[in-house]
């Protein structure tokens, strides 16, 4: 498993990206004046997102939701105005949350509350860090604002998560700022294909740079990073640690609990269920079968009573992302 | 040889282990009841504690786990770990939870007592027994009582909530408000093994 470098890669980022970060705050301290308490530093942002670790985090619309979430044993919630099935039914334009209906959700619950903004929306960003959201889902579940850029995510305190389909495009959002990633998958499908692909390509390209760090090619390494346009550092990071450098969890698609132990088996650190809880008939029964199959994904007796827990007559009915139009594809917003 | 559990249903486990590991400590995984039998002290990871409490609570290890401390195995809780074991909880907005724990701590802790995520921080900890401890507290609880036999160890100054318990100890049993993971201090781990070898 990922026992390996756990904790090395935490301090070997931390020396490499975050330390830049430390040393601004550093210069900040004047003189020889202590500070004693240093709020919402890289390390700690990045703390944050580790306890995430082996949980799930649920898509809610509302307060009611927000509870059957946390007393199914969700991790943490992202409450949205319409779940992705229901954006993609809507149409139009998908916009950040209500405001109001997000600060009810965090005066409701106990556990950490997300909520997205659209691709490049950094106003959209800005209130959310305000209101005092706890993660940030730069999110291509919503309508993009700007086509080429993502969202400067050094210049927030709030952690950031975005979307990723491929190793490049992680590292590119790493690079950013991103405190977490997420495969892409395909959203409100309730079709799981596209996260298992996503997460595969992620892990050949890790397999093939540690293979290249292995053989000692780094003129390889090199060779990928100016292909992929990502930063030679990070590339050469990623293939020292064997694995992202920030946590990874699996989205787009995840609607039973043998489809999110998949994605754990598969390497990822959590998972995203979107509108597979809530687009169900027996909402409660599966969010608590999701936590426990999360969590016990090597434990193949306990995911079989999860699975056991749901009944496929109640699931999504769901989406096959084949007979998508290319423009209805979300998973293409924002490389 | 002292082996120490880490338990390791959600949160990040991962990296007490390596800690544990860089000290020359043997550790193992906890998740089942069985688990238990085979460590000479536990620590209870950083997470969601209502997620870890779920989940002891549907595997019954929560109940097995409350019978081994009874008979004195020496554990840690860090953060979800310290909430875990509480007498008393309650959070800083909602108030009064119903989430399950085991009540094995004569303490009375508050969840999110800080704040926020943005207003998590790192401070230095004065800690009895043990010194200085960086500690990152992270969506961190609070310590706001402590009856006999449990008693607050390690206190944080914080600039507007004020003076907070951050570690109690009571026997065998120590709780810790922050993530020493997190920042890498080893001082408190050679202190929890010293306490199970004890």
């Amino acid at each position: 498993m990922k026992l390996v470098d756990a904790y090395t890669y935490l301090e070997k980022l931390r020396d490499f990206i975050y330390s830049l970060l430390e040393y601004r705050d550093k210069v900040k301290e004047s003189g020889l004046e202590v500070i004693p308490i240093r709020e919402a530093t890289p390390l700690v942002r990045y703390g944050f997102i580790s306890m995430f670790k082996s949980g799930v985090i649920m898509d809610v619309t509302n307060e009611k939701q927000a509870e059957i979430a946390e007393n199914a044993g969700a991790v943490g919630v992202m409450v949205l105005d319409k779940l992705p099935y229901d954006v993609r039914t809507a149409g139009g334009v998908a916009r950040t949350a209500d405001l109001n209906v997000i600060m009810s959700v965090m005066n409701a619950i106990t556990i950490p509350v997300s909520a997205k903004c659209r691709i490049g929306h950094a106003e959209e960003a800005r209130l959310l860090e305000n209101i005092g959201v706890d993660l940030i889902d730069e999110s291509e579940v919503l309508t993009p604002v700007d086509e080429k850029n993502h969202i400067n995510k050094w210049d927030f305190k709030t952690p950031f998560v975005n979307g990723a389909r491929n190793l490049p495009e992680a590292l590119r959002r790493i690079y950013e700022g991103a405190s977490m990633i997420r495969t892409k998958g395909e959203p409100g499908t309730g079709n799981v294909a596209e996260a298992v692909r996503h997460m595969k390509l992620v892990n050949r390209d890790i397999a093939t740079l540690r293979g290249y760090l292995l053989a000692g090619d780094y003129e390889a390494i090199w060779f990928y990073s100016k292909e992929n346009k990502v930063p030679y550092e990070l590339a050469l990071l990623t293939a020292k640690l064997g694995r992202l450098p920030v946590v990874n969890f699996a989205a787009g698609g995840i609607a039973t609990p043998a489809d999110a132990a998949l994605m754990m088996w598969l390497g990822a650190d959590g998972v995203f269920v979107g509108s597979g809880i809530f687009k169900s008939q027996d909402s409660e029964n599966r969010a608590r079968a999701i936590v426990l199959a999360t969590s016990f994904y090597d434990d193949p007796e306990t995911v079989v009573e999860a699975q056991k827990m749901v009944s496929e007559k109640y699931s999504m009915l769901g989406i096959d992302v084949r007979i998508l139009k290319p423009e209805q594809l979300m998973q293409v917003r924002g490389e | 040889m002292v082996v120490v559990g880490v338990l390791a249903l959600q949160g990040d486990f991962l990296e007490h282990l390596e800690i544990l590991r860089e000290l020359g400590v043997e550790t193992r995984i906890v998740k089942k009841p069985e688990d238990l039998s085979t460590v000479n002290g536990l620590v209870i990871p950083g997470g969601e504690s209502t997620t870890i409490g779920t989940l002891m609570a549907v595997k019954d290890l929560g109940d097995h786990l409350v019978k081994h401390l009874e008979k004195g195995l020496p554990v840690m809780g860090t953060c979800a770990g310290a909430i875990l074991l509480a007498n008393k909880v309650a959070d800083r907005v909602v108030g009064e939870t119903n989430q399950y724990t085991l009540k094995v701590m004569n303490i009375s802790i508050v969840r999110n007592i800080f704040g926020r995520q943005r207003n998590s921080f790192i401070a230095n900890v004065e800690v009895e027994n043990v010194g200085v401890v960086r500690a990152a507290f992270i969506r961190a609880p609070g310590i706001v009582e402590a009856w006999t036999p449990a008693k607050i160890t390690g206190y944080v100054e914080h600039p507007t909530v004020g003076r907070v318990g951050a570690v109690a100890e009571q026997d065998s049993i120590l709780a810790l408000t922050f993530h020493p993971e997190i920042t890498g201090d080893k001082k408190i781990y050679q202190y929890f093994v010293t306490k199970i070898k004890r």
